[in-house]
């Protein structure tokens, strides 16, 4: 039975044992409560044990690269907000980033400064809500509460500065849909402590705790090379000991102005990457005061004309306004970048967001790809499972904060 | 695959998490467990004496807990939330819209209708006769305000109860989406905000 078994990926060694175990084939998922999304992962056990495992996904699949061909540029970005619908504004700050390399456009310091401010915020509710469901699903009910009232705030403020609370819309090619409401930073600036305070709470109740501390240690590790060779990026690469952080890597925005620092793991396992998060998120709120303190005054939008829209009292009062406006939205006259190919990525939730974007020159791109940070993590499955008990897919899976609509795209 | 020097990769800032090892005092595991309920003790006097206090009317600044109790109490719904689309009037009650067409082109599900038609006093050159939204297909971008060059579509409305068991009715006509809107959701009089106007 041993030797059959090796053929899989991840085959574990089984030693003959005295009671004759049958094996047995199990499946988790599409619809489980312990997966967040739709995804299934297969695994053959004998007892306890996984021997065999695999992931089948593409359950969300729903055409992005597809729907982005059939939209104006700017209109393509609505489908970004549908990849890690946990940090949306994540997604659409790399797709306008990208659009505007391609053409050229720079965007205004304050711009900018709102575009991390706001990424940065969000990032922190991605990370809470990935620990708190992880947290949740081996048992730490009490956490997870917490982080969801936590990232319940954030979402305020995120619904304050763009009109939703999932499906943001925030960034537009040449700058952002509005510069941040009156008021928003004072509010942000009484957030702030309040959303500490919850990640010192989940720290007092998770860190040390040793029912948790248990199921999560030495479980799923990967060494840095395997997850170099795999594809990670993000907190499970971190988790790996390699230092790799766009935000650090390849200043964007004004991260390079920016004082963090990148945490690292040293083997990679479940509780690794829960520390990496951890540490993110006070880097993440590092960054939000001091983008705050430096957020200076001025335009937020770019007056390039051939990107971005006039304002609307020039619209609604002059002629030309309202020809530029009339100009930007018409078929085959909106925004036309150059004939070419670009690549930019920007660090989300999971890792790195990539958009690679093909224009031949016409109102709508050519192509739209976009570099999911899950896929690499997912396929890593298997070899994280190998050797493992079947109780601890839940940790594995919980901690790679698997996003079904950025993995099927 | 080639050999690379990861501890030595061209980023220099860095700091490890540091993982302590767990000490007796965790490993004996019931003063831990004493510690954790300690914190969420806490949060519940917390929230129990706020609710309390609200029973008798008291401290409703104070909210003991995140969620509402809707229908009852309806959360707060900030300015620039895009609920429920709906046309602006003009002084005399007939719709601003021109039947220009620029939400119908924008919008990137397709799910507004236009059929434009003569307006009947000369001096107005175009109005629709038809306009609907199909709010199903509706994705909430909210781009079709910003395309609009004459102000005639808002989203200001906050009504969050789209709700109907019949998919024809979930296509808003012009006259339903015109209508006023009494009660919860009604949107704000004043006209468009400056942050909007710049
Ligand atoms: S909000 Fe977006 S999807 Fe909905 S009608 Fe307006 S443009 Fe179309
Ligand atoms: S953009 Fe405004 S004026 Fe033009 S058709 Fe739409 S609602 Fe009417």
């Amino acid at each position: 039975m041993a030797t059959k078994e090796k053929e899989f990926i991840g085959a574990a060694e089984i030693k003959e044992e005295e009671i004759p175990v049958e094996e047995m084939f199990l499946n988790m998922g599409p619809s489980h409560p312990s997966m967040h999304g739709i995804v299934r992962i297969m695994v053959r056990i004998t007892g306890e044990r996984i021997v065999w495992s695999d992931v089948e996904i593409g359950y969300l699949h729903r055409g992005f690269e597809k729907s982005c061909e059939n939209n104006s540029w700017n209109s393509a970005q609505i489908y970004t907000d549908r990849l890690n619908y946990v940090s949306p504004i994540i997604n659409n700050v790399g797709y306008c980033m990208t659009v505007e390399k391609l053409m050229g456009i720079e965007v205004p310091e304050r711009g900018e400064y709102v575009r991390t401010l706001v990424s940065e915020v969000s990032r922190i509710a991605d990370h809470i809500t990935a620990l708190g469901a992880a947290a949740m699903e081996v048992g730490a009910f009490t956490a997870f509460l917490y982080a969801m009232k936590a990232r319940e705030w954030l979402y305020d403020l995120i619904e304050a500065a763009c009109g939703a609370r999932i499906t943001t819309n925030f960034a537009r090619v040449g700058g952002l849909c509005a510069d941040l409401p009156e008021g928003w930073i004072a509010d942000c600036k009484t957030m702030m402590p309040q959303v500490e305070g919850v990640i010192v709470e989940m720290d007092k109740l998770l860190t040390r705790n040793r029912i948790f501390v248990d199921r999560m240690k030495g479980v799923g590790a990967v060494p840095p090379d395997k997850a170099v060779e795999f594809g990670f990026t993000g907190p499970l690469l971190r988790a790996s000991g390699v230092p790799y952080d766009v935000r650090r890597a390849f200043p964007y925005s004004v991260y390079d102005r920016m004082e963090f620092t990148v945490p690292l793991g040293t083997n990679g396992d479940c509780f690794d990457r829960f520390l990496v998060r951890m540490e993110e998120m006070r880097q993440s709120v590092r960054i939000v005061y001091q983008c705050m303190e430096q957020l200076p005054e001025g335009p937020v939008n770019s007056d390039d004309k051939r990107a971005y829209r006039p304002a609307k009292s020039n619209v609604y009062g002059n002629i030309e306004g309202l020809m530029n406006q009339f100009k930007l939205v018409m078929h085959n006259h909106g925004i036309n970048p150059p004939p070419g190919e670009t690549y930019c990525s920007v660090e989300g939730g999971n890792g790195e967001v990539g958009f690679y974007i093909v224009s031949d020159g016409k109102d709508k791109p050519y192509k739209c790809r976009c570099r999911p940070p899950c896929l690499p993590l997912v396929q890593a499955i298997p070899y994280m499972l190998r050797d493992h008990f079947i109780a601890d897919v839940v940790p594995v899976f919980g901690s790679l904060n698997m996003i079904g609509g950025e993995l099927d795209r | 695959m080639p050999k690379v020097d990861y501890k030595n990769l061209p980023v220099n800032y860095q700091t490890s998490v540091q993982k302590a090892e767990m000490g007796l005092w965790e490993k004996i595991y019931y003063p831990e467990v004493i510690r954790g309920l300690w914190i969420t003790t806490g949060h519940f006097m917390r929230n129990m004496t706020v609710h309390t206090l609200h029973l008798f009317g008291l401290a409703k600044d104070k909210r003991g807990a995140v969620t509402y109790q809707y229908p009852e109490e309806r959360r707060p719904i900030h300015r620039r939330y895009r609920g429920r689309h709906r046309l602006t009037k003009k002084d005399d009650g007939s719709e601003r819209c021109t039947a220009c067409m620029l939400c119908e082109t924008i919008c990137p599900t397709n799910c507004i209708y236009i059929v434009p038609e003569e307006h009947p006093d000369p001096t107005v050159e175009k109005h629709p006769a038809r306009y609907e939204i199909d709010i199903l297909r509706c994705c909430f971008c909210g781009y079709c305000v910003e395309a609009c060059p004459c102000d005639a579509i808002r989203m200001d409305t906050s009504v969050v109860e789209i709700a109907n068991w019949d998919r024809t009715k979930m296509v808003f006509k012009k006259e339903y989406l015109m209508a006023d809107i009494e009660g919860p959701g009604a949107p704000p009089k004043d006209d468009p905000p400056e942050w909007w106007l710049k």
